[in-house]
């Protein structure tokens, strides 16, 4: 076969460069300002600025309500990622063994995943309103003194709900492509061998699984510190006391509401840092455990 | 053929004709109703002159209007006049050479124009500690009590409560005849910072922050410490209850004829009037003999008129114009009969008055009159930085006061100790 390449050198520069300058523009750009802007103190409209070392840092690490954000983002994002990923296998695996009606079945699954995280807010909102939302009234008759406005659990439990509620689709969807390209033949060869269906799933299918369950619990970590903005902002905007407010959304009060630019891009190069923490976290060791 | 080249000419002509007048643009927050009425007032402005063309734009609600502006600004787009709230004041007026004070702004273009003739608890919000106006108040509101007549009736309550005291009593007997006291919206607003205000207690130091950047803010007190533990006993016992922090929530408590009384806005009255399915009156906010007697004048919520500095003189001429115009008491007693808020003038109050309409509506009034006490020491208002995140806090720790988390005390040394870092961070940033 013939080698198709380049004579030119610099075309395939040329080629890359759209993402290249995107890139460029949204993400490192962007990440320069906030570090430069976290060792600065400056007025909202710009006019007056002071190089002031760490004490950005200082201020947001030595702030406890800092803490208690930083609390419920690790566990808020545990259990939606938990939750969304276990529940998008179950769909996954049961959509899978189907036969007839598999392709309603994903048509109807994925639709959640075309809707923006601020509406699924809204949506929640009235579904959970305590005067008219029917979800509130249907779990205050079952006897949980359901109240998402003074509660701080309930209101938790609310976000988690709804958060791994839009996250499900996504998941599904690549757990059954991954499910469906396992090769046909060592399933045959399971079917023989084994007997109980549980345990073919979490020997042989399962691990076959790793390197799609790997993919998607980063995604799902980075979607719920991130992507679950949207929701809070429709719902509780980080209330009862304060205690469904995740990192991004503090940053976002005090940056974007409380007009304190050094102090919000502070807290998010913290943010960046420690998510790039986790993110090699786990490349480092749950990686050496994926088998592609 | 020739019909589309006289249309040409029409518009090229008409094209012309609008750049011959000058163009001003206003970012607002009033959404829906409000709204309407935004645009009524600049058309009636436009339609009253020729040289002007002032362009009301919503933006959102108070936060997202001034995050707009401080955006544009930084790319050297700002528009020319911005409505900033209470809380955001600090932050516009501490940017040195952000805004052109209204006062001077009056004073260049020669329009008239007297501190005095505004009634006293607008007069000093807005404007620096020698009493000039930085920014032109709007929509004026400060936190009233409203009652429902049904309610009282039922219980055999002839008259409001005008202390916590009688409150106490009275909420017992609503309480017989199937109804929660009391609610109330925006508490850092009506339970913080006018309840202070209603006490003649001092807020922060440096004058409440008027005269340098405050350093020390003063929540935790007797006062305030009694009546926010006397809230939570109250919550307990069914004679108050906290529908959460948005102000909708517990408004449509009160709507839906649950709880009897509810603190908001005297600015709310125009929209109850129309939804509400009983009769309901309006009276001053509750103050506590122990305390205080009789209660002190409370200030004005809401927000106000900034014009930003470095546009051209044409500009300002007419922005004066308008802001004159907005000022009118004709105008005011516009906007006052069509949204609720307060009129800012003694003259726009005094026609209404004499036109009759507190006769026919006298819950309109209450606001006014409760502005109009006469100034103490403490009532002027406030002018702190980082306001947003202290009200933030403030709402926090009123939660975990009345979740039982937290005594009053205790929740006020923790406000105020974290206030105290935000206020010493702001006045490091703006120096």
């Amino acid at each position: 076969m013939k080698k198709v390449q380049f004579n030119n050198k610099f075309i395939p520069y040329l080629f890359v460069s759209p993402q290249i300058i995107i890139i460029l523009v949204f993400f490192i750009w962007p990440s320069i300002m906030a570090i430069y802007y976290s060792f600065v103190m400056q007025d909202a409209f710009g006019v007056s600025t002071q190089f002031v070392w760490f004490q950005n840092y200082k201020d947001a690490l030595l702030n406890s309500d800092y803490y208690s954000s930083f609390g419920f983002t690790l566990i808020f994002s545990t259990l939606v990622t938990f939750f969304s990923l276990g529940t998008g296998l179950f769909l996954a695996h049961k959509t899978n063994s189907m036969i007839k009606s598999r392709g309603i079945y994903r048509t109807l699954l994925m639709w959640p995943y075309a809707l923006a995280p601020a509406v699924v807010g809204l949506m929640a909102s009235f579904f959970f309103n305590q005067s008219h939302g029917d979800v509130y009234h249907f779990l205050n008759q079952l006897g949980w003194k359901f109240d998402p406005t003074s509660d701080p659990f309930s209101a938790q439990a609310m976000l988690v709900f709804i958060a791994s509620w839009k996250q499900v689709s996504v998941n599904f969807i690549f757990f059954l492509s991954g499910l469906q390209g396992i090769p046909k033949s060592v399933l045959e060869a399971s079917f023989i061998d084994c007997k109980s269906n549980s345990k073919r799933f979490w020997t042989i299918i399962f691990p076959l699984l790793a390197p799609t369950t790997f993919f998607l619990f980063i995604t799902n970590i980075t979607y719920s510190f991130f992507d679950t903005f949207g929701m809070i902002d429709t719902t509780t905007r980080g209330t009862p006391m304060g205690e469904t407010k995740t990192l991004a959304y503090k940053i976002y009060q005090d940056g974007f509401l409380g007009a304190d630019i050094g102090g919000s891009s502070a807290q998010s190069v913290i943010l960046m840092l420690f998510v790039l923490i986790i993110t090699i976290f786990q490349f480092k060791y749950l990686e050496k455990k994926v088998h592609y | 053929m020739k019909s589309k080249s006289l249309l040409f000419i029409a518009t090229f002509a008409m094209a012309l004709n609008l750049n011959a007048t000058t163009n001003i643009t206003w970012w607002h927050a009033m959404g829906g109703r409000l709204g309407e009425v935004v645009n009524e007032m600049a058309t009636r402005f436009n339609n009253s002159q020729s040289e002007y063309k002032v362009t009301p734009i919503y933006k959102g609600g108070y936060e997202d209007t001034m995050t707009a502006g401080i955006a544009a600004y930084r790319a050297h787009q700002a528009p020319d006049i911005i409505q900033i709230f209470d809380a955001g004041a600090a932050t516009i007026i501490g940017a040195k050479g952000v805004v052109y004070p209204v006062a001077d702004l009056f004073d260049k273009y020669g329009v008239k124009f007297n501190a005095q003739d505004y009634i006293s608890g607008v007069r000093n919000f807005y404007a620096d500690s020698k009493g000039r106006m930085i920014g032109s108040p709007f929509n004026s509101s400060t936190p009233v009590m409203y009652y429902n007549k049904d309610a009282f009736k039922k219980a055999g309550i002839k008259n409001p409560p005008a202390t916590w005291e009688e409150f106490e009593k009275d909420a017992v007997l609503l309480k017989k005849v199937g109804y929660i006291g009391l609610s109330q919206s925006l508490s850092p607003w009506t339970a913080g910072e006018n309840f202070m205000s209603r006490h003649n207690l001092q807020m922060a130091n440096k004058n409440n922050g008027f005269d340098g950047f405050a350093t020390k803010i003063y929540y935790e007190n007797p006062a305030m410490d009694y009546h926010w533990d006397k809230l939570r006993s109250w919550s307990l016992k069914g004679y108050f209850k906290y529908y959460g922090r948005g102000w909708a929530d517990n408004q449509q408590a009160f709507y839906d004829q649950k709880v009897a009384m509810w603190l908001g806005s005297s600015g709310s009255f125009g929209g109850l009037k129309k939804g509400a399915k009983f009769s309901f009156g309006t009276t001053y906010l509750p103050y506590w003999k122990k305390f205080i007697n009789p209660g002190a004048q409370t200030f004005i919520g809401g927000a106000a008129l900034f014009v930003f500095s470095g546009k051209s003189d044409k500009k300002y001429k007419g922005i004066a114009k308008f802001l004159q115009y907005l000022t009118t008491p004709k105008m005011q007693y516009f906007w006052h009969k069509s949204t609720g808020y307060v009129p800012i003038t003694k003259a726009a109050y005094a026609l209404a008055k004499k036109d009759g309409y507190y006769k026919t509506t006298p819950d309109a009034e209450i606001g006014i009159k409760q502005l109009s006490l006469p100034t103490q020491k403490w009532t002027k208002g406030y002018r702190l930085g980082n306001y947003v995140q202290i009200r933030e806090i403030m709402t926090i720790e009123f939660e975990n006061i009345l979740n039982g988390k937290k005594t009053a005390k205790q929740a006020f040394t923790d406000l105020d100790k974290k206030a105290d870092k935000l206020l010493a961070r702001f006045a490091r940033t703006y120096r």
